[in-house]
């Protein structure tokens, strides 16, 4: 395989995103272009979406759960680390092979990737929170629920929201290789090399790399809403 | 007897993912079983180079990654208003999924292991470069004191009290990274840099016994690593050992 110069190869793959190019692979078949980028994107978009939603649903209230009963340690701390060695290729490969294709079937699997650490940091975050705090909160008449909701999640933000960008970031670097499972993401112009070119294979990591930091920048900008004022004042 | 298995070679990225393959006569009597025990029997040794394959895609990645984040943690504990800087610009390589790296490194290192290595190598600096950092931030001011109030010089107080009471945290994030790493190495298929993955890519997509197995030797390896990591945390602060009674 050849590469143009660098700079060259990157231009190539700027063109690729806005305008259907003849690939040079496919003999004069157009490919690329901005519409099917739209229509990419959107898949990855909502297959990340949908996974992360999952494994909020999932992990988010087990983890508040544990942290506030401070028991379970085991389980949310051991699932975390077990869970960053699974290898994303063979989680997607073996959907493919044995559960089947489609976001249907690819969204919960990628919801797994998700739950270590959210569940890791909603319990982290949680129990960690001042005991002195918490028994205040409880002398002042506030219900269990009330605590968490009220107090406890309130103190963990910046840690639970760690976990969830965490999160996002696994899955949405995961959903690249979705295609593999039957569902059209942006890696679809990485992985169909021979459909797309080089310079579908390059306008595809550009286009990855760019959603994935946006993700985290707007993930980033959602903690600094959520954070209480209070807290900021300490951590600045 | 004919290999039914072609590994991904660098043309067959993309290539038909689908396509039947034959998994020789062990497991035709079951087509659709999950996983083939007469074949794994059989076939064990097809992983060994691999596995090699992929530690020494690993290995060096961890080294140079921890070498880097290290020294950069050491110049941010010095130059406190690097802090802020380096965690963006650590942060950004973290955030670029691997797999997308890998490709936008492609017209520069081309394809194979050292690109590989580089990707991986800069994945693990935020963790690394964070926890170091964070590690030395929070040792005590009242203990730093009392190293001075010794006769300890700068760069002992550094070598002899900050860093040593940093390795719990130091250790935390070389867990993380290591573990990470090792299984963000199977995607080094995809730029023909071998490892683990090419036994759950290419045509060895559609048979599970292969996925399944090469995904086992994945997470032991990064067991193995998690409890070495250990061992060395255990034998480097035995204060923690004495304080534990």
């Amino acid at each position: 395989m050849s590469f143009a110069p660098p700079l060259a190869s990157f231009a190539g793959a700027i063109e690729f995103i806005f305008t259907p190019q003849e690939s040079n692979v496919t003999g004069g078949k157009k490919v690329g272009g901005f519409d099917k980028t739209v229509e990419l994107l959107i898949g990855q978009i909502e297959v990340t979406v949908l996974a992360l939603a999952i494994a909020l649903i999932v992990a988010l209230p087990l983890g508040l759960y544990l942290g506030h009963r401070g028991k379970g340690e085991l389980i949310a701390v051991g699932v975390a680390n077990a869970g960053r060695a699974i290898p994303e290729l063979a989680v997607i490969a073996l959907v493919a092979t044995l559960i089947g294709v489609g976001i249907q079937n690819v969204a919960p699997v990628l919801a797994i990737l998700g739950l270590p650490p959210i569940l890791n940091n909603a319990y982290v975050g949680v129990s960690q929170v001042d005991r002195a705090t918490v028994d205040a909160a409880r002398g002042m008449g506030m219900s269990e629920l009330a605590i968490v909701r009220k107090v406890e999640l309130p103190i963990a933000i910046p840690t639970v929201m760690g976990g969830i960008r965490s999160a996002a970031i696994a899955i949405v670097a995961t959903a690249t290789i979705a295609p593999l499972a039957g569902v059209e993401t942006l890696g679809d112009f990485i992985l169909n090399r021979n459909v797309y070119g080089e310079n579908g294979l390059l306008a595809g990591a550009l286009l990855v790399a760019l959603l994935a930091l946006t993700l985290e920048g707007l993930l980033a900008l959602l903690q600094r809403r959520l954070t209480s004022a209070g807290l900021k004042v300490k951590t600045a | 007897m004919t290999d039914p298995f072609v590994l991904a070679a660098a043309g067959e990225v993309g290539g038909d993912f689908f396509k039947e393959r034959d998994v020789g006569d062990l497991c035709q009597a079951q087509p659709d079983q999950v996983f083939c025990f007469d074949w794994a029997r059989e076939n064990l040794d097809r992983f060994a180079t691999p596995t090699v394959q992929h530690l020494q895609i690993v290995i060096p990645a961890l080294l140079i990654g921890f070498v880097v984040a290290f020294a950069l943690a050491l110049l941010a504990h010095r130059t406190r208003w690097l802090q802020p800087p380096l965690l963006a610009a650590t942060g950004v390589l973290y955030t670029i999924p691997s797999i997308a790296f890998f490709f936008l490194l492609l017209p520069i290192t081309g394809l194979g292991r050292d690109t590989a290595i580089i990707v991986l190598a800069a994945y693990t600096l935020q963790i690394i470069f964070r926890n170091t950092m964070l590690g030395l931030n929070n040792v005590p001011a009242s203990v730093k004191d009392a190293a001075r109030g010794m006769g300890l010089t700068q760069r002992q107080i550094l070598w002899k009290v900050e860093l040593p009471l940093a390795i719990p945290e130091i250790i935390a994030g070389l867990r993380v990274a290591v573990v990470s790493t090792i299984a963000i190495a199977t995607l080094a298929v995809l730029i023909s840099a071998g490892g683990l993955g090419t036994q759950m890519y290419g045509s060895n997509l559609t048979f599970p016994t292969s996925i399944i197995i090469a995904a086992a030797i994945v997470m032991l390896m990064a067991l193995a690593f998690d409890v070495v990591l250990l061992l060395v945390q255990r034998f480097t602060t035995p204060w923690r050992r004495a304080a534990q009674g």
